[in-house]
């Protein structure tokens, strides 16, 4: 045999996979200035395409900040990271142990078992050695200052900004995903930054966001994180505001839901089929922690994403307005989305008008109070009505609130009562 | 966004270099599987390849290595019948399995002697890359993670990372890895013959799922039809020219987590050029394990890998799993 080059090791060992190991270097979102951000990423080599992408982040970020009056943006960009950092792998919260060093993960209804050195679905949390951690705890890669009525939340303090950021990672694969860069991809394939909850809050306050929005991808995954994080805004008098697709188990629903103050869902369709097919998930899980919400007194919302030819037929409204109202009540909000093609599902048009106003004609019509419409902008569902006078007592344009008519949470033309979270 | 399946002009001129490549080497898919021709899977044993202690023979191997490919390839010295896989100037990459440790991985020792045979052929030490999906990985079954370029390589994904633009198949959108994508001319696939406790078993179809960056994603119904739809992303269709699955250490049950009281010494070689007969054949191996044991076939604990059935199916034609069509040679 000739010699060969010394890449087999023949004294290696397993590795031991310590989660507390030396941590290694990471670059840190500095508190001082959300801009610095942009100029403290870190500079790997780049070849032509990253470096062109890098290169457009401040523009990008300049047309993002156009719609929140001037806000800049904290993008980071796609990347691989791939140093590992302790300070990111803390022990999940729900999980149980079993025989031969594997574990059952009991966060999301999937109740995914993991062998040793193996992931689970969502890619974030891994078994190591018989012990599970999520691995994305205060790994903060996407971070962006938008409206509340981006998430969208249209009965939660109007006209607020929400501190938005999200880690990588999803517990289901919608194939109309349109952060599939992030949600679909495991943390050390994207660029993130240490943000630890103290901080995130810190960075809150000093850009005047009265809530923090764990958003983007699906804050389940990234569930300590969050909670830990919105303990630690809530110390400093700043809400926390879920959006998630609620495919989650109910220990820690009920857990979660004493430290945030308000859950958007996004309720994918209105059948097993789609959910099955289009989602990989459940949407009997989805229901019951919508339920549960609702229960244990969470302002919730509700988007439905109507996708044409899936989910868009009038017996599928129906069910779903009827359900909502007599599951959850007729002034949760309920927003039907339009699609747009993206990522899996890039072969359907986007969502017909026509077919938008027919899902808010049968939701009125089976007696909701606030029915809206998204993804179009200057369309007049986009506004709050009293459901007793019917004049505006909230006007949008897009994703900015122009009036506000209610007074003490009350309709100021007829003193009607309007459900939400208003001061 | 660009996709495999909808091709700009460079992308389109890629592959349509790429397959005169094939046609010119060596015999394209299409041909190999033509019709009334059966497929070969070549299982190479030795009893005695561990001698009296646990270690492999390194001859002993080598020959084995050596005599499956006469069989595969029907020459007369396996040095020809490794020049009828690759060209010259080609650079070839060694996808293993790591995953497993020590215990169950893709053996050192295999690799060592593969590279040896490769060199043998007239492909230099640094066109020669083995790899997997993370560094950890490599390491931890053995080898060293090694980045020159002038020299023999060996490095996981991370390395290079994952492309941008998503490949999609059926339903898989996947970013594939570089390694495989920019730095492979060809790739000859090294899993290991073993029990996965999701997928039913994870051979040489199962062992792609380290070229994209979410196989987390597609466990779901025991892998089908996702692992059938990864093999049929372009890049893995067209550079996986050899399967030689590792059974000298084999696994019936418990994987893919190394359980060392569910390995066997297999002392056996697996290879061919349809990862579809090869892991139709790996499987009947595994079930006869677990007959042998008392423990129940995967079709009674609900994870029979029909992902290599449809593997075969029309849509995929990546191989047959017709045993009436598959010729098993033992030597």
């Amino acid at each position: 045999m000739s010699k060969q080059p010394n890449v087999f090791d023949s004294e290696a060992t397993c590795s031991s996979h310590d989660p507390h190991c030396e941590p290694q270097a990471a670059d840190t979102l500095p508190c001082d200035s959300v801009l610095d951000s942009l100029t403290n990423l870190p500079s790997p080599e780049h070849d032509r395409r990253t470096f062109l992408k890098l290169a457009s982040l401040p523009c990008l970020a300049a047309c993002a900040g156009s719609c929140v009056a001037g806000w800049p943006t904290l993008a980071l960009a796609a990347g691989s990271s791939p140093a590992e950092d302790s300070r990111y792998i803390v022990e999940a919260q729900f999980y149980e142990k079993l025989p031969f060093k594997k574990t059952r993960c009991k966060l999301c209804p999937r109740e995914c078992v993991i062998d040793d050195r193996e992931r689970g679905y969502c890619g974030v949390r891994e078994n190591r050695g018989g012990t599970y951690y999520t691995l994305v705890h205060s790994r903060v890669c996407a971070a962006h200052i938008d409206p509340i009525e981006k998430k969208p939340l249209f009965h939660f303090y109007p006209g607020s900004l929400a501190f938005s950021i999200a880690t990588a990672g999803c517990n289901v694969n919608c194939k109309f995903c349109q952060n599939w860069d992030i949600s679909q991809s495991r943390p050390e394939q994207v660029r993130s930054s240490y943000l630890p909850p103290k901080d995130l809050a810190s960075l809150a306050q000093q850009n005047r966001c009265p809530a923090i929005a764990y958003t983007y991808s699906e804050p389940v995954i990234f569930y300590e994180f969050m909670r830990d994080a919105a303990d630690a805004a809530h110390a400093l008098g700043i809400k926390s505001v879920v959006v998630s697709g609620g495919y989650i188990q109910q220990d820690p629903l009920k857990k979660l839901c004493p430290s945030v103050d308000a859950i958007k869902v996004d309720l994918k369709a209105f059948s097993e089929k789609y959910y099955k097919e289009v989602v990989n998930g459940e949407l009997k899980p989805v229901l019951d922690a919508i339920v549960t919400m609702r229960k244990l007194g969470m302002w919730t919302e509700l988007v439905y994403l109507v996708v044409p030819t899936l989910n868009d037929s009038d017996a599928e409204f129906r069910a779903l307005a009827q359900w909502v109202k007599s599951n959850l009540g007729a002034d949760v909000p309920l927003h039907f989305s339009r699609f747009y093609p993206q990522y899996l599902l890039k072969n359907l048009p986007p969502t017909p008008q026509e077919t938008l106003d027919r899902a808010k004609a049968i939701a009125d019509a089976e007696g909701l109070h606030y029915v809206y419409l998204g993804n179009v902008p200057g369309h007049p569902a986009e506004s709050t009505y009293c459901p007793k006078c019917g004049r505006v007592v909230i006007k949008r344009i897009g994703l900015m609130t122009q009036e506000i008519h209610l007074r003490k949470g009350k309709c100021e033309y007829c003193q009607q009562p309007i459900a939400g979270i208003w001061q | 966004m660009r996709y495999w399946l909808q091709s700009n002009r460079r992308d389109f001129l890629k592959t349509c270099a790429a397959s005169a490549v094939l046609v010119r080497g060596t015999r394209t898919l299409s041909s190999f599987f033509s019709a009334r021709e059966k497929t070969k899977v070549v299982i190479s044993r030795d009893p005695l390849l561990r001698g009296a202690g646990s270690s492999l023979d390194s001859a002993r191997l080598l020959n084995m290595l050596d005599r499956a490919m006469l069989a595969v390839f029907s020459t007369d010295s396996p040095l020809e019948a490794w020049k009828k896989l690759f060209r010259p100037g080609e650079i070839v990459g060694l996808k293993v399995n790591g995953l497993a440790g020590r215990g169950i991985s893709t053996n050192v020792l295999l690799i060592q002697l593969v590279c040896q045979r490769l060199q043998d052929a007239g492909i230099p030490q640094k066109n020669i890359i083995i790899w997997d999906r993370l560094n950890d990985d490599l390491e931890s079954a053995g080898f060293r993670i090694a980045t020159h370029p002038d020299r023999l390589r060996c490095f996981g994904n991370e390395t290079l990372g994952y492309e941008e633009d998503l490949s999609i198949y059926g339903s898989v959108g996947s970013c594939l890895s570089k390694t495989l994508t920019q730095v492979c001319d060809a790739v000859i696939n090294l899993p290991v013959l073993k029990d996965h406790s999701i997928a039913g078993v994870t051979l040489a179809l199962k062992n792609m799922f380290g070229a994209i960056h979410n196989p987390n994603k597609y466990h779901l119904t025991v892998g089908d039809p996702y692992v059938a739809d990864v093999n049929m992303l372009p890049p893995i269709r067209q550079k996986v020219r050899l399967h030689i699955c590792d059974a000298t250490t084999a696994q019936y049950e418990g994987g893919p987590s190394f359980m060392p009281q569910w390995t066997w010494p297999c002392n056996a070689l697996l290879l061919s050029r349809d990862p579809v007969a090869l892991d139709y054949t790996g499987w009947q191996i595994l079930e006869q394990k677990r007959a042998e044991h008392g423990l129940k076939s995967l079709r009674e604990l609900n994870r029979v890998p029909n992902y290599i059935a449809t593997a075969a199916d029309s849509n995929h034609r990546l191989g047959t799993n017709d045993p009436g069509q598959i010729e098993q040679t033992e030597v």
